[in-house]
């Protein structure tokens, strides 16, 4: 059946801002949706709040709306825009909430918006446990015992009927936020309270565990004639117990029976057609490693993260796909996108095995409760693809950017056998290489299959891995011969590894590796094992048969360097530059390369780049792809530090960088450099010193004077920095060995903080707008509420913010794009860093600016100048008649034993924005989803002291100010509104803690309390597109000019 | 010890012997894309005489096991694949696959490029190939042997207590198929290939089922007056081999593919349901589309990615043909239905046409 002609307008709801559990992939999801909805002809509305995402660039859509994602806002702009359709599987949970809550509402009927794609009784079905349960009843399909409860009560009577172990979820959240696994009553308690309060519904599903079962994922398209297909099924090497989201996990599966494989297809064939989806699902099953016994465990009826990563995985583009089957089509009359020679009505056949490892946030947080179960941690994954298992493991491993040395995870040779058993035990997420330790100690496979219920399989192959290790070790560069070597590499053994085994330098090996003839061959993902011939340069590497990549097209090539997995600090924000540049570089001509090893992003879209290497991003993989395909200019601006920690690398293999130099990069991150440099440009900087160990740290600190703050070199999201205010706290810290030298000692500024990205060519320089935080110098930028325009600098101060980076820019030569911080102190402007490379903030300049940065830059970078791309006239600050806030989104509920305060450590895993005419109406949109959830609250607690001018504040505001009382039971009240805790003490982290595991907001700076104030004031929000915000710019622009 | 693998179009490729290869053999070569199911498509009547190449790298991962075979021995000539697991895994497993292959004497040749392998195939076509321990290319040309005769039985066998009886003629047919014609109740006479139509008479059975089997269709010639008399007298289903027999029969032609549908993922289109469904394939030929012209069937199953014929429907006559595996094993489960539809006129015993 074609399309549907009857729809002329389509509203697709995005997924907001990042949290864990909702990331990067619905970028992807919806970035496909709206460009197979553009081809088709209609008009896109989309609405995401989500500064950070491609989905929301103006040629992705029609209309972009940066409005809140709650039913008031969604329903102003439907009245606004009178959309024929709506589409709400492609904004993960978020947007099936939303249509949920749209369609009870009355909404869609209301203004006769048809829901597209799978119907709302679907999604009910799909979520509502209740009449899901009842559902499979009717079908005959397995599921757990299980009751749905909204009370203790009601679910201890369960417990005591069934016994344990009991897995508890909570209906509607995210990323099974809130459950868990209860070995006994006590936990039970625990789990069943806390997963009450954390689901909208007040409801939690108690069932029956089958932790240490297989756990099988089948991604399933359905049309709307009944044509079902999986595109994928998953395997997850961490049996039921540990969340999807944080499993290593293998596609396809590995050691099922055909039997099997098909008794779980059959089954999910028959789910989705029950129903009655249009469209891509997700479904989870659990298999009894001993039996064919099998229970389904969930049902997901939308795109999902698993989706991402089996489109990935496959080539099938399951959201592209499913956005067509939403507006009518069926599988048979789409092409394949991959092979173009056959259709959408098919099954991926694969011919290579691919590993999703997790990327955990336990670096940034080595206090969080590191143990894994239902609950999701893990702020990203990174994927690898080969023809042999351990080759794929280790690739993944390698992608994961962690302080391991090959399989040998960091701290954990120091540890004996009982304690690596705890690990596995514990489920940590460090269980990976404490198997592969104790397999190296010796112990049995078959006892780590006892302690982890892993399939002997998988560890078969890590076992296989020690051995060759150790053949490893028994050789050196000078003694290894070809066919050993040639084998090591095959089964993924990394240059680095061997360097660091036969005590010699990474490109030693490399030289070795080359004389011998052993380099990688690069094969295709095609989708069909070479059955058809395929025109998709999609690649991954492998040591094993012909490389068979297909002739370039002649044009110049570009290698864009990505940025690996979403971890904090490093997230969105990253893949929307590199894509930006690919755009860029195709307009201009250039043949565009991407290396990545993010499934979840747009940049690993085979169809962005023209050809894609699903790679790790290791110096070693690099250079082999810049070899393979003969590259000469290569862009490491937009990878974050990923890219930029490689530079120093690169640049020692030969390879010509564009716009930047080590040299350059080393001069703004070598401390003493970088401090020179500012002198030499007359630019004030922080008084610094730098310190090598704990007497000369105790020397410095107290001759810069306290309040100083430490840091070490080469971080990025402020990773082991801390303000110290006195000697007694600088002793404490020392004591802890939280410090690691050399130590880089600044004074802490207590003055007002912005930022800037600029586009230059080393002549000139674009700055669009200044940033200014709302929060004090102190607070890692990534963390701050911020302004865009500035909201209170003097104009002689944004002058100076413009000169000083227009100064820099010069005098180091450098082209592209970087981003300036600055403090603003006792009538001072001072530089505190300079960053050679697209930033965090650049996706929400060009939005809200409407000048592409990344785009200009990148042309800067192959060597235009600006005067000839930007017109003189619109090179000075944009005119912004609104406001634009950024605020910080925190996922910190989902990772216990994290502290919500804010500092210098980047905690934050996403962030959203709102414009608005003036700044109290940008306040009250940053905060009135939360507001809205708390409307009969007027309570709030204060921890420690507060001055009388905001205690007055407060009780102008009609606000109630408590301060004593249990803080245990105040938290569970329906009148807290929020907490206070501006003194910041350590011993109170607990407080703060628990007012976050009630999802309370947490004020630990003034004057993001004293925003949280401005917003009270406000009762209306008005809804506008970006580009009709940017309208008022131009108009604006043009009266300053007349 | 290493082997090598020559093909007809002239390329070698070499590899691991991991279970043993007395100095060469020779067959079609072939290649099969599920990534399950090794166990079945090795044991599958079809394949006889024929090279195996797996298109997923690795095989063996759950070893083998003794309720999945599809006849009681493997028919390969070979197998080749990229890594064969050592061991199986899975805790039905009885033999690793080495071990297994090793007991029926049929080589395993392991680390094959078997990409580079597949390609060359999709573009010269199905050809013959030669596995030898000399790396001198002698590619045999393709023998006249009739591997129909070789796999079907040599008895009549009754299975199933009651219920209508069905009389399976055995061209090389898949467990599977007698399997899911009992799980309906059906009582089931497996007879060999060339059994009289008499013979079947005397059988008085409720309906036919014409099995799968190996090789060319038309090797079969002289059977096609006593097969068209049997399927226009009674309720006929016809599965691969069998389907291009009841064209043949019916005065169609067949023609063999460049390189076959062999997988767990050939998208048909049913004409009937007006959806498509995914199917297992296995077969090298194919009913020509324009010989059915001037005969009394309609198409009703078409492949999506070529288009050619994948099942047809007498007009008038209880006579389902289909090209594909309803049976599965290996592959999706989805076309079980045609049991069910074929069943249906079996039980209304339309089979008084004379």
């Amino acid at each position: 059946m074609p399309k549907d002609t009857s729809l002329q307008s389509i509203l697709l709801i995005g997924s907001g801002p990042i949290v864990i559990g909702q990331a990067a992939e619905f970028d992807y999801s919806g970035t496909q949706a709206c460009i197979a909805l553009k081809e088709e002809g209609y008009r896109v509305i989309l609405v995401n709040n989500n500064p950070a995402t491609i989905m929301t660039d103006e040629v992705h859509a029609d209309a972009v709306y940066f409005e809140p994602l709650t039913v008031e806002a969604v329903e102003a702009i439907i009245a606004k825009e009178r959309p024929d359709g709506l589409l709400a599987t492609f904004g993960g949970q978020t947007g099936l909430n939303m249509a949920f809550q749209l369609h009870e509402a009355g909404v869609l009927e209301k203004y006769g918006v048809r829901l597209l794609g799978t119907p709302i009784e679907a999604i009910k079905r799909g979520e509502d446990r209740e009449a899901f349960r009842a559902l499979m009843h009717e079908l005959g399909e397995p599921v757990p015992e299980s009751e749905i409860v909204t009370s203790v009560e009601e679910a201890v009577a369960f417990a005591e009927q069934i016994g344990f172990p009991i897995i508890i979820r909570p209906a509607y959240t995210l990323g099974g936020t809130g459950g868990g696994i209860a070995e006994n009553m006590e936990q039970f308690l625990a789990l069943v309270e806390k997963g009450l309060a954390e689901s909208p519904i007040r409801q939690c599903l108690i069932e029956r565990s089958v932790a240490g079962f297989k756990e099988i994922e089948y991604e399933v398209m359905r049309d709307q004639s009944n044509t079902c297909i999986t595109v994928c099924n998953m395997e997850n090497v961490d049996p039921v117990g540990i969340h999807t989201g944080d499993s290593i996990v293998v596609a396809p599966s590995q050691t099922l029976t055909d039997e099997e494989y098909q008794m779980l297809r059959s089954s999910a064939v028959k789910i989705i057609s029950a129903l009655g989806i249009i469209g891509g699902c997700n479904i989870q099953f659990a298999l009894d490693p001993n039996s064919k016994q099998y229970y389904l465990i969930e049902v997901n009826p939308r795109v999902s993260r698993s989706s991402a990563l089996a489109s990935k995985a496959t080539g099938y583009p399951i959201a592209r796909i499913a956005a067509k089957l939403a507006v009518g089509y069926t599988l048979a009359e789409l092409v394949n996108p991959v092979t173009k020679t056959t259709y959408a009505s098919f099954e991926p056949a694969l011919d290579y095995v691919v590993v999703k490892f997790p990327r955990l946030p336990f670096d940034k947080f080595p206090h969080a409760d590191r143990k894994l179960g239902t609950q999701m941690k893990a702020t990203g994954e990174v994927m690898a693809i080969d023809r042999n298992m351990e080759r794929a493991f280790q690739k993944a491993v390698q992608s994961l950017e962690g302080k391991n040395n090959g399989l040998f995870g960091p701290e954990l040779a120091a540890k004996a056998n009982d304690e690596l058993k705890q690990l596995l035990v514990d489920k940590d997420d460090r269980r990976f290489f404490a198997i592969l330790e104790l397999l190296r100690r010796g112990v049995a496979v078959e006892e780590i299959h006892e302690w982890t219920k892993i399939d002997r399989f998988f560890l078969a192959s890590f076992e296989r891995l020690v051995v060759l290790e150790k053949q490893a070790a028994a050789t050196t560069i000078d003694t290894i011969d070809e066919p050993t070597f040639r084998f090591l590499k095959e089964k993924g053994f990394s240059d680095a590894f061997l360097a660091e085994t036969w005590g010699v330098s990474e490109l030693d090996v490399r030289k070795k590796r080359k004389e011998l003839g052993i380099t990688p061959s690069y094969k295709m993902v095609d989708t069909c094992a070479a059955e058809f011939h395929s025109e998709t340069d999609y690649y991954y590497s492998t040591y094993f048969g012909e490389d068979e990549r297909k002739k370039a097209s002649g044009k110049e090539k570009v290698l864009i360097i990505g940025a690996g997995p979403i971890r904090i600090g490093q997230g969105i924000e990253f893949d929307y530059s590199s894509v930006h540049s690919v755009f860029a570089l195709q307009k201009e001509g250039y043949e565009t390369v991407m290396i990545n090893n993010n499934p979840e992003t747009v940049s690993t879209d085979f169809a962005v780049a023209d050809r894609l290497y699903f790679e790790p991003l290791t110096l070693e993989s690099v250079l082999d792809v810049i070899e393979a395909e003969q590259i000469k200019h290569v862009i490491v601006q937009f990878g974050g530090q990923t890219a930029i920690n490689l530079v120093k690398g690169l640049e020692e293999a030969g390879v010509p960088l564009l716009g930047v130099t080590y040299d350059m990069i080393d001069q703004l991150e070598d401390r003493d450099r970088f401090y020179q440099l500012l002198e030499d440009l007359d630019i004030p900087h922080v008084p610094g010193l730098m310190a090598n160990n704990a007497e000369e740290l105790a020397a410095k600190a107290a001759e810069i004077g306290y309040p100083v703050l430490l840091r070490p070199s080469y971080v990025i999201g402020g990773r082991g920095m801390f303000i110290v205010h006195s000697e007694a706290q600088l002793a404490a810290l020392i004591e802890q060995g939280e410090l690691t030298y050399p130590i880089l000692i600044d004074a802490y500024l207590d003055g007002k903080e912005a930022e800037a990205d600029i586009a230059t060519d080393g002549t000139d320089i674009l700055l669009p707008t200044i940033i200014e935080h709302v929060e004090k110098a102190g607070v890692h930028s990534g963390d701050s509420y911020a302004w865009l325009p500035a909201q209170t600098l003097t104009d002689e101060e944004k002058a100076k913010i413009i000169d000083y980076a227009g100064r820099i820019a010069k005098k180091l030569g450098f082209k592209g794009i970087m981003n300036i911080q600055y403090v603003i102190a006792d009538g001072n402007v001072y530089v505190l860093e300079v960053n050679p490379r697209a930033s965090r903030t650049v996706p929400i300049v060009s939005k809200t600016t409407g000048v592409p940065l990344a785009q200009i830059a990148t042309k800067l970078l192959l060597g235009k100048s600006l005067v000839d791309i930007v017109d003189d006239k619109a090179r000075g600050l944009a005119v912004m008649p609104y406001a634009v806030l950024k605020y910080p989104v925190f996922s910190s509920h989902k990772l216990p034993g994290v502290d919500p305060m804010v500092g210098p450590e980047m905690k934050s895993t996403g962030e959203g924005i709102s414009i608005a005419a003036t700044k109290e109406e940008a306040a009250y949109k940053a905060f009135y989803p939360y507001l809205q959830k708390k409307a009969n609250a007027n309570e709030i607690y204060v921890i420690g002291n507060i001055d009388a001018e905001l205690e007055a504040e407060m009780t102008a505001k009609q606000l109630t100010i408590v301060s004593d009382g249990s803080f245990a039971d105040w938290v569970k009240r329906d009148t807290a509104l929020a907490v206070i805790n501006l003194g910041k003490e350590e011993d109170e982290a607990n407080k703060r803690m628990t007012a976050l595991s009630r999802q309370l907001l947490v004020f630990t700076e003034r004057e993001t309390l004293k925003l949280f104030l401005q917003a009270l004031d406000v009762d209306h929000l008005d809804v506008q597109p970006i580009h009709g915000w940017l309208e008022k710019k131009k108009q604006a622009e043009q009266a300053v000019i007349a | 010890m290493k082997a090598y693998l020559h093909v007809a179009s002239g390329k070698t490729f070499s590899g691991e012997l991991a279970a043993p290869l007395e100095e060469k053999v020779s067959g079609e070569i072939v290649f099969f894309t599920g990534m399950t199911g090794y166990q079945e498509v090795l044991t599958d009547p079809s394949y006889k005489n024929q090279i195996i190449v797996f298109t997923y790298p690795l095989i063996g991962n759950y070893g083998i096991n003794e309720d999945d075979f599809e006849s009681k021995r493997p028919h390969v000539e070979a197998v080749v694949v990229y890594e064969a697991s050592r061991e199986g895994f899975h805790y039905g497993a009885k033999y690793s696959l080495a071990e297994y292959l090793q007991h029926w004497n049929i080589p395993l040749l392991t680390h094959v490029d078997t990409r580079a392998l597949v390609k060359e195939i999709r573009t010269a076509g199905t050809m013959m190939a030669e596995l030898s321990l000399s790396p001198i290319p002698a590619v045999a040309d393709e023998e006249a042997v009739f591997p129909v005769r070789a796999v079907s039985t040599k008895t009549i066998e009754t299975y199933g207590e009651a219920g209508p009886h069905l009389v399976l003629i055995d061209f090389g047919y898949k467990k599977s198929i007698l399997q899911s014609l009992l799980a309906r109740g059906c009582r089931v006479t497996v007879v060999p290939h060339d059994t009289a139509p008499e013979a079947i008479d005397a059988l008085k059975p409720d309906g036919l089922v014409l099995s799968n089997g190996p090789g060319d269709p038309k090797q079969l010639s002289p059977q096609l007056p006593a097969i068209r008399r049997l399927i226009d007298r009674y309720p006929t289903l016809a599965i691969c081999l069998g389907h291009q027999l009841v064209a043949l029969a019916y005065g169609a032609d067949t023609e063999k593919l460049r390189f076959g549908h062999r997988g767990a993922n050939q998208p048909v289109w049913d004409a009937v349901k007006q959806n498509v469904m995914m199917t297992s394939q296995n077969h090298s030929y194919v009913v020509k589309e324009g010989s059915l012209v001037g005969a009394p069937f309609d198409i009703r199953f078409i492949n999506v990615n070529d288009g050619s014929v994948e099942g047809i429907v007498h007009r008038h006559k209880p006579i389902l043909s289909v090209q594909y595996h309803p049976e599965a094993h290996p592959g999706p489960h989805d076309t079980g239905y045609i049991f069910d539809e074929f069943l249906q006129t079996v039980f209304k015993g339309e089979n008084v046409y004379a």
